[in-house]
């Protein structure tokens, strides 16, 4: 029965459409600490703490092993390019790009134990478990894709954005409190942008996907950042204007209080 | 103390944004340059992105500038007329850069054609300008007297026509290399963005043979108002100008300014140029050595917009 349900459950996500899905045996009830973090001026990064709980029902299978969680957390989408340097005439120049089309400026995977451990080859790639197997889309030419994991510009671009702390992997972050009580910290730097987070929580049992869910949070400016971001992108020619004048006044009042002759 | 930039969108130290603003300000107020080559470079390696920089320093130049030209109108030493006639050079010398700007980035090597041009200007403005302090140092060891004006050494520019008599500054010139000046100052500083100083002060002291004395206000006039009017440009088109960046910025470099002013008024003419030039000569290294040395990452990522 297990095995149908997830063989079930299998062939409606390859099948990519959003039919009802199956009876589940399990269901995965989440919550994250705060779903709304405000920016401050005292801003400096934060850590949210996602909680959640496998419910077993009169389905669930008696001789159901342990569980295993993948959290991946993807941040507001954004198009980016890679450049790589190489010398030319004697100097360091880009010549060639890699353009990523609406890739996550922020992304997280987090799990109980090794990726490796939890599911096999395929179905890591079929559900997009870890950095290795998300989906960056690429233009390569006038085609769009995704690359193999070793292509020289997505392993320089995750390893890139891993070195800011915007991209990250932890195969230990997932604690189980209890086998079906479980916890995770998401770590956000202050370099996070501002945006929407979604939350994608996958529960896999003996190596196939049981059940899924998703949760997600905010990251929002409020009072003064809010007021300063918005003036600045609706009414440029004052702000402008109120900042130039803020210089000059700045600049005269310098004079002023330093004034000897 | 840590304080969220707005615009910028990453926490910054006030006080070491504070000291950042308060060097350049010296530095700009001594030389009378805008320091914008100095200041955004510094922005963007404490993780501020290169737009932001670029736009918010604008302010900072202006305030700065302003605070400097105040302090050297009271001394006198800045010519109305020069800088008028400079000014009106600058805006046509604006419009042009800005359509060079756009045609380079068709083309597609913008970023190689800035680097290439801030080592070659830098450079040579520097090494020119240390080299011939250095000479001015040893003739004044060695007892030489140096003329103040040497009458006999007018060049091709000064035989042209449409001559004007400045006052403040004490020379008689003929506005055509004046007017060109502005108009290339105006055309190399939208195209680097940067403020222009560094290569205007050069240029009226060897070319135009301006009075030291009067220069560096004059010049400060100029940067004054190119800025403002970059401020503007910047917030209108790109909205990425920081108001509470710019504002710890114009606070350091006010202060350092002030202090820059003074130093500068106090410093023998050939000894500032020497320093400047070193200046001027140790940036241009540092940026063709970037070219030059293999970088430690070959990669860099940088976005396109498109942020959702």
């Amino acid at each position: 029965m297990s095995m149908r349900a997830a063989l079930l459950w299998t062939c409606v996500t390859l099948a990519g459409s959003a039919v009802a899905a199956p009876a589940r045996a399990e269901r995965l009830i989440v919550s994250v600490s705060n779903h709304r973090v405000t920016v401050t001026p005292n801003y400096s990064g934060e850590e949210l703490v996602l909680f959640g709980s496998v419910e077993k029902d009169d389905n669930t299978p008696v001789n159901r092993g342990n569980y295993d969680l993948v959290v991946t957390v993807s941040g507001p989408r954004a198009d980016l390019v890679t450049r790589r340097k190489e010398r030319k005439f004697g100097i360091w120049i880009n010549t060639d790009s890699r353009q990523f089309i609406q890739v996550p400026s922020y992304l997280a995977v987090f799990a109980n134990r090794p990726l490796d451990a939890i599911a096999p080859p395929d179905v890591q790639r079929r559900q997009q478990l870890g950095l290795n197997n998300i989906l960056l889309t690429q233009r390569v030419g006038s085609d769009y894709a995704d690359v193999v994991a070793t292509d020289a510009f997505r392993s320089a671009y995750v390893r890139l954005r891993t070195e800011h702390g915007l991209y990250r992997e932890a195969t230990s972050a997932v604690t189980f409190l209890t086998p079906t009580l479980f916890r995770t910290g998401i770590p956000l730097p202050a370099e996070v942008p501002i945006g929407t987070y979604d939350v994608e929580i996958k529960l896999f049992a003996a190596g196939a996907l049981v059940t899924k869910t998703d949760t997600a949070f905010d990251i929002v400016k409020v009072g003064f950042e809010q007021f300063v971001a918005n003036t600045a992108r609706q009414h440029g020619l004052l702000y402008g204007l109120f900042t130039a004048f803020m210089a000059l006044m700045t600049g005269w009042m310098a004079s002023v209080v330093f004034r000897r002759d | 103390m840590q304080l969220y930039l707005p615009i910028a969108d990453i926490p910054v130290n006030v006080f070491l944004i504070l000291a950042m603003g308060a060097a350049v300000g010296f530095v700009s107020g001594m030389f009378g340059i805008g320091g914008g080559f100095l200041m955004t470079p510094l922005l963007i390696f404490i993780g501020i992105a290169p737009a932001v920089a670029v736009a918010s320093v604008t302010s900072h130049m202006a305030a700065s500038s302003f605070s400097g030209a105040l302090t050297y109108w009271r001394r006198r030493a800045i010519d109305p007329a020069l800088a008028l006639l400079l000014l009106s050079g600058g805006i046509v010398g604006t419009v042009l850069g800005v359509w060079f700007f756009t045609v380079l980035r068709t083309l597609g090597q913008l970023d190689l054609t800035i680097a290439l041009s801030y080592v070659v200007l830098l450079t040579t403005v520097g090494g020119l300008m240390f080299w011939e302090g250095l000479r001015a140092i040893l003739r004044v060891r060695r007892g030489v007297a140096v003329p103040l004006r040497r009458s006999g050494s007018h060049g091709w520019i000064h035989g042209l026509p449409l001559k004007m008599r400045f006052k403040r500054s004490k020379i008689y010139l003929s506005v055509i290399p004046v007017i060109f000046v502005g108009l290339l100052i105006g055309f190399i500083g939208t195209v680097m963005g940067v403020g222009g100083g560094f290569i205007l002060v050069p240029i009226m002291i060897y070319l135009l043979r301006v009075p030291t004395s009067t220069v560096i206000g004059t010049s400060m006039v100029l940067t004054l108002v190119t800025m403002i009017f970059a401020t503007l440009l910047h917030a209108v088109t790109n909205h990425l100008v920081d108001a509470v960046l710019a504002l710890i910025l114009m606070v350091g470099g006010v202060t350092g300014a002030q202090f820059g002013a003074r130093a500068g008024q106090k410093i023998r003419g050939e000894n500032l140029r020497l320093l400047l030039g070193l200046l001027i000569l140790m940036v241009g290294i540092r940026f063709a050595i970037e070219l030059v040395v293999q970088p430690g990452d070959l990669f860099t990522i940088r976005e396109t917009g498109g942020a959702g």
